[in-house]
């Protein structure tokens, strides 16, 4: 049985290379069938026909795609993700220095997320029309309704500029802070890590904002899918079996109910996750935050095409990882899972 | 004959849906003694689950007993406190349900369902539960016991799913087992052998059982006794050699008469005409009265006369003994 699942397991890893190959594709069709000649702009203000022919063979432009995709490829497996133009340092430098700050932030609101909107679906669904069951539902109203920008200042205007008890929204760590040592990137756990408890206050408090404003955008999905998978889970014929069997209520609950209710409420965290990444960019920028996210917009608007084909594959590899993640721990609660495929 | 050890006794329930009050059961009385099987039959939406359902404790939040009252071994199970009644349910008494493989969780393996039972009330632990599951699954003549104990639902047969739902209910050895159509959606050969299983079980454990099913030849087979059910009533009630040689209920004799048997051809079988009255409307004295043939002015006036012991039937103008001095002229062949 063991084995099997593990067999599974593999093939669901293998499984995701197409997509990885089609990341790599796309990515390089996408940027190059943007508008715009880089050889132009690489040759600079003065150029003439001839520079810029010059500039075109110097960058490869002027070979087939083939090739160009060919030694694209080979530069990205020996880590040339290109030169970002605003800040002038390697692409995957500046992402892998920034990607564990959006990670942190994301992952925070997620778990946020997680630990209001689970309990608060089971609540509702266990106690239809209650009181639980109405919160919920304006909860998830609200959650898909209000845009996290707003959401974001909203709560940057109420606790910090009124009741002054946030810090200032400005980044991951106040100027009086000095940074953790590296370990994973993530400031919270580093400091924790290095035992250095005040500067682990200090990043806590500037992640609560940005990763609760985060949070109550993915609260929703989760809340309501939470309490409708918990509704057919508790109406199902082998809940009744276990009632009748005199199994306590939190066996019946958790065990019996939440055990296959929390099946569809996996495959919306990891949609959500990805809804995440995308609603970072903008609560990025408005807590300052030194993400990959705030690095885009930049790139985007300054036409870094390096940075922005960089940003766009590591979110794409991203994807592909957490959806691969998702599958695998569908793997080894369902035990129907793969046996079809 | 000794206090029942199941006595339903004039239960009168309620379902309170947004569309109306459905008055499910009324004036609902039957026994099941020790070791004795009670069939309880009749067409779908006569309330015999329901009345299980009430025993159990079970019912749906929307379910209310406005009357009579339901007692296990002497013990009230309506109006009791849910923590009372949940020590009942697979301890004392349990229950099997229809299309087994939706009864049992897909998600964990059969092992750990009875590990799950007897953990909860047969004083197994963590490390003795497995053993014992296996244990419960080899007293139901499943072969290889240890290697089904790891399998999951969908691994099995739904025969085999239903045996599984057996050994759970019997893990700790209840005294009373209710079955709530066990052998629907099951292959001819299997349902024979299902029951086999369960009345033989029964028997071996002096269990009492009740065994609901719209089977009539099923619950001639292995009832000792019938309680038949219409629309919320018992209409009918005996032993079940003399309730089939002998209906005295309309409803009763036509159901006989509507069973398909070897050698009767389609025009054979007399269909009932009618439905079952909308019980959420105001319903006459005698819920069978708009499809019985034999109906008299009084079954619009007087309430049913009281069921009584032995053979005994809720009618004005039963087949055999009769005002009208008519004879049954309806098919008993079937019994």
């Amino acid at each position: 049985m063991a084995a099997s699942r593990l067999g599974i397991v593999a093939r669901r890893v293998g499984g995701a290379i197409p997509s990885l190959v089609g990341v790599v594709v796309v990515t390089f069709v996408l940027t190059r069938s943007l508008p715009g000649d880089p050889a132009v702009y690489f040759a600079g203000l003065m150029a003439d026909a001839e520079s810029i022919a010059a500039t075109r063979a110097r960058l490869g432009l002027d070979r087939t795609w083939i090739e160009q995709f060919v030694s694209y490829v080979e530069r990205l497996f020996a880590g040339d993700w290109g030169v970002s133009l605003q800040t002038g340092r390697p692409v995957l430098t500046e992402l892998s220095q920034r990607l564990p700050a959006s990670l942190e932030l994301t992952l925070a609101g997620l778990l946020f997320a997680i630990g209001v909107a689970v309990p608060l679906g089971v609540l509702a669904a266990t106690r239809p029309n209650s009181w639980v069951d109405h919160l919920c539902r304006v909860v998830v109203t609200a959650g898909v309704s209000l845009p996290t920008f707003f959401t974001g200042l909203f709560l940057v205007y109420l606790f910090y500029f009124l009741a002054g008890v946030a810090p200032s929204p400005l980044g991951r760590l106040d100027f009086i802070y000095f940074s953790p040592p590296h370990v994973t990137g993530f400031y919270t756990i580093d400091t924790a890590l290095a035992g250095d408890w005040w500067t682990f206050r200090g990043a806590l408090a500037q992640l609560v904002l940005p990763a609760l404003t985060l949070g109550l955008f993915a609260l929703a999905p989760i809340a309501r899918m939470t309490r409708a998978s918990m509704l057919a889970a508790l109406s199902a014929d082998f809940v009744r079996t276990a009632t009748a069997m005199g199994l306590s209520r939190r066996k019946v609950l958790w065990t019996y109910a939440f055990g296959n209710a929390f099946l569809p409420v996996l495959t919306t965290l990891g949609m959500v996750f990805s809804f995440l990444l995308g609603a970072n960019v903008l609560v990025e920028r408005v807590f300052s935050w030194p993400g990959v996210g705030s690095f885009a917009i930049d790139a985007l608007v300054a036409s870094d095409y390096a940075a922005v084909q960089g940003f766009v594959l590591a979110m794409a590899l991203l994807f592909v990882a957490v959806n691969l993640l998702i599958d695998v721990i569908y793997t080894l609660v369902d035990p129907r899972v793969g046996l079809e495929g | 004959m000794a206090a029942p050890l199941l006595d339903v006794d004039g239960l009168s329930l309620e379902f309170r849906t947004r569309s109306g009050v459905v008055k499910a059961l009324e004036d609902v009385s039957f026994q099941v003694a020790k070791g004795e099987i009670l069939g309880l039959v009749g067409e779908s939406g006569s309330g015999k689950s329901v009345s299980a359902y009430a025993a159990m404790g079970i019912l749906d939040a929307a379910g209310c007993v406005t009357a009579g009252a339901i007692r296990y071994d002497g013990m009230a199970v309506t109006g009791a406190p849910e923590r009372e009644v949940a020590k009942l349910r697979g301890r004392e008494m349990a229950m099997i349900f229809q299309s087994p493989r939706t009864a049992l969780n897909p998600i964990r393996t059969v092992g750990d369902q009875i590990g799950d039972v007897l953990r909860r009330h047969g004083g197994a632990t963590r490390q003795t539960a497995r053993a014992r599951a296996v244990e419960a699954l080899a007293q139901v003549r499943i072969p290889d016991p240890a290697r089904r104990a790891r399998a999951y639902p969908f691994e099995l047969s739904g025969g085999m799913c239903q045996r599984v739902c057996i050994a759970m209910a019997l893990a700790c050895r209840p005294k009373l087992l209710i079955c709530d159509e066990p052998t629907t959606g099951l292959d001819v050969t299997t349902q024979a052998a299902i029951m086999a299983l369960i009345v033989e079980l029964c028997r071996e454990r002096g269990m009492g059982a009740l065994l609901i099913t719209h089977d009539l030849h099923l619950a001639a087979e292995t009832c000792d006794r019938i309680a038949v059910m219409h629309a919320g009533h018992v209409v009918e009630t005996g032993a079940a050699a003399d309730l089939f040689a002998q209906p005295r209920h309309p409803y009763t004799a036509s159901l006989i008469a509507a069973t398909p048997a070897a050698g009767r051809t389609l025009d054979a079988i007399g269909a009932i005409p009618g439905n079952l009255p909308d019980l959420r409307a105001a319903l006459p004295p005698c819920r069978y009265r708009a499809r019985c043939p034999r109906a008299l002015g009084v079954c619009d006036a007087d309430p049913l006369p009281p069921l009584g012991s032995g053979h005994g039937v809720r009618c004005h103008n039963p087949l055999g003994c009769n005002p009208m001095g008519e004879e049954a002229t309806v098919d008993h062949a079937a019994a």
